[in-house]
């Protein structure tokens, strides 16, 4: 695979109610790189900060603290209307609840074609609509949807209408945060089959924000986890899965009902004890560290041994 | 399994009248809860899942409900027959419901322990006192850490997971003998999911309670029940022991849902679907409202809605493939290694 990183995020930092007694580190201190046509899966339970980071990385929200690179350039002193065209002109978003996030009084067409009239990318009402049909198209619409509004339409098809929106300007990097939660099982298999397939054909950079690691896994090529605004672990897909080494990782895993009932009788819940891996702020000792190849987890220096270790053990066994 | 049905219904039939015509939610479905037991309704966004339990309790809106035929019997008592009045006497003793938003099912304005006291004055008719240090054994027993000074706060004071056990623990005052459980873990994250699972499991052995337990996410479903009900366009298209319908499944609507799910050790081929959406229930295709979806459709699905056709004592299925003049077809891979693992798990249970 390509290794340009698309995205490089540097000890990127969001606080709430800074210095009040209510103040929340929603993103604390995280870093890490989206390389260019990969999906980048980003996992945690609600309240871990997953969402507020793709909202910081679209600057939907302002950091408190850190540096974001997309495509060569800092993106923190963007301000101009001007300068924020060209940056959304390459990262665009969807969203969770597909109802929500169309206007329900604008028409298909005037929804999709919305983009391309504000980046002034169509000359006339003709060519717009000729782009929206192909867009149609291309989400599995038939272009007769165009004149519709979004009550008349399934929650997987407006979701299709949302990827079309997102699409309409050719963005390089798609952030989907929770895109598929709100649907049924019959229905998000569609889509994420959907997206899989748009990425191969437009050589777009997924990071893919959910709390359903299985289906995070089956899209994902790389996977942080997240808790309480960490990434506690960094790995490929295949690594979080078979060869998950932080405690909170293997309990997340853990949990997932599978839908196969002699191993559910058989499953062993694992409790992560948050205590026990709870360190000192600033110990410059305690970070991200890369214990085998390409697979990072949040701990002291001191345990990176044992972790390494761990690794060896899973290694075995998976290759038995 | 000769254990004795404590809820019946039978041929349930309910529509909704709206402004843009009749919605036929509930399309004759009958099912029998019986003692003890764990009962799944599974299906998609409206199969009319919660519509057919609503119906039990008598929670749908009076104003547009049309439920136009069916029987449904707790023990020896028409539920369908009874008053208003009567019916708040077992709601909530007899039979009673948690819900999938924990917050908007609780009152806000009230604190948490005047709710949970609740169901046991107006029930049970104990002393305001009584009731209080009832609430909190209850409280301690769903796992509320220092339950004597939650029991004065307010359900905004607590995370999601925590008034889920509220509710559980307000559907659990009487020691009802079903409980229905609509979507409840369905808001939550796994771990606390995996928790609220294990309570649910664990009060069901103590208090001996039968449950209906509804969702759509069919690990859960293989976790906790011991049959289950597939629900398509308000009708059960499959029925069956947790075996029969997660390794032996004989519908195509079963079929796509369990292939449809990525599972763990799954390699990155695509994703099985079922194309298509759900019907619109306002008006019903002719025949099987899944042939559209279906790539086993026959011709006569075009036509004719499929019987329930018996498959063991235990499991039905409606579809025209189990019709003995049906063609031989070949079923997904996804269910052929499903069919393998149960052989190779009878066999394992056999020696």
């Amino acid at each position: 695979m390509n290794k340009n990183p698309i995205m490089q995020i540097k000890n990127l930092k969001k606080t709430y109610n800074a210095g009040k007694a209510n103040e929340v580190r929603a993103v604390d201190h995280i870093s890490f790189d989206i390389y260019e046509g990969e999906t980048f899966g980003l996992v945690g339970e609600s309240g871990s900060g997953k969402s507020t980071t793709g909202k910081l990385l679209m600057k939907l929200e302002d950091m408190t603290d850190g540096q974001v690179i997309f495509l060569g350039e800092s993106i923190q002193n963007k301000r101009s209307r001007q300068d924020l065209l060209a940056f959304r002109k390459n990262i665009q978003m969807i969203f969770q609840d597909p109802y929500a996030s169309l206007n329900p009084k604008m028409t298909v067409k005037d929804i999709i074609g919305g983009p391309l009239e504000v980046h002034k990318l169509v000359k006339n009402r003709k060519e717009r609509d000729q782009v929206v049909y192909n867009l149609l198209e291309q989400v599995g619409l038939s272009k007769g949807f165009a004149n519709r509004y979004p009550k008349e339409f399934s929650g997987g098809q407006c979701q299709r209408i949302g990827i079309a929106r997102a699409l309409a300007l050719k963005p390089k990097f798609i952030i989907a945060d929770e895109a598929i939660s709100a649907l049924d099982v019959s229905i998000q298999a569609q889509i994420v089959n959907l997206m899989r397939q748009l990425k191969q054909e437009g050589n777009l950079t997924y990071l893919f924000i959910a709390h359903d690691l299985s289906m995070v896994k089956y899209i994902s090529d790389r996977i942080a986890v997240m808790n309480r605004g960490k990434i506690l672990e960094l790995a490929t897909s295949e690594d979080i899965y078979h060869v998950p080494l932080h405690p909170y990782t293997e309990s997340l895993l853990s949990a997932i009902p599978e839908p196969d009932p002699e191993s559910e009788r058989n499953r062993q819940r694992i409790v992560y004890d948050e205590a026990k891996f709870t360190y000192d702020q600033n110990d410059p000792n305690v970070g991200l560290f890369e214990i085998t190849d390409k697979h990072f987890v949040y701990c002291h220096k001191d345990e990176v041994n044992h972790y390494k270790q761990k690794a060896e053990r899973l290694q075995q066994v998976l290759t038995v | 399994m000769e254990k004795n049905s404590i809820l019946s219904v039978q041929d349930l039939t309910i529509s909704f009248n709206t402004f843009e015509g009749e919605v036929n939610a509930v399309r004759g479905v009958s099912f029998d809860l019986k003692e003890g037991e764990t009962l799944a309704l599974v299906g998609e966004s409206g199969s009319g899942k919660s519509v057919s339990t609503k119906a039990i309790t008598q929670l749908l809106p009076k104003r547009n409900t049309n439920i136009s035929k069916g029987e449904v019997w707790y023990y020896d008592q028409e539920l369908l027959k009874k008053s208003s009045k009567e019916m708040k006497k077992i709601r909530g003793k007899d039979i009673a419901m948690i819900f999938q938003d924990p917050m908007t099912s609780l009152n806000p304005t009230l604190t948490v322990g005047r709710q949970i006291a609740e169901p046991l004055i107006e029930h049970q008719g104990m002393s305001k006192q009584r009731a209080k240090e009832e609430a909190i054994t209850l409280m301690k027993k769903v796992g509320i850490v220092g339950s004597e000074q939650r029991f004065q706060q307010y359900p905004h004071q607590f995370s999601g997971g925590m008034r889920q056990r509220v509710m559980i623990a307000i559907a659990l005052a009487c020691h009802p003998k079903v409980l229905i459980a609509d979507e409840p873990t369905t808001a939550l994250d796994v771990t606390i999911q995996a928790q609220i699972i294990d309570l649910l499991k664990e009060l069901q052995a103590e208090f001996d309670t039968s449950t209906i337990f509804i969702t759509h996410d069919l690990g859960v479903v293989a976790h906790i029940a011991d049959r289950v009900a597939v629900m398509y366009a308000g009708k059960i298209v499959e029925i069956g022991t947790v075996d029969e319908i997660f390794y032996n499944p004989k519908h195509p609507y079963t079929w796509g849902l369990l292939a449809s799910m990525p599972t763990m050790k799954m390699e990155k081929e695509d994703l099985y679907t079922i194309p298509g959406s759900p019907p619109n229930l306002l008006n019903i295709p002719t025949g099987d409202p899944f042939a559209s979806r279906n790539m086993y459709a026959l011709e006569i699905d075009f036509q004719e809605e499929p019987p329930m056709f018996k498959v063991s004592d235990t499991h039905y299925a409606a579809t025209w493939l189990l019709h003995p003049n049906a063609p031989k077809i070949e079923v997904p891979d996804e269910i052929k290694r499903r069919n393998k693992r149960f052989a190779a798990i009878s066999a394992a249970k056999g020696e």
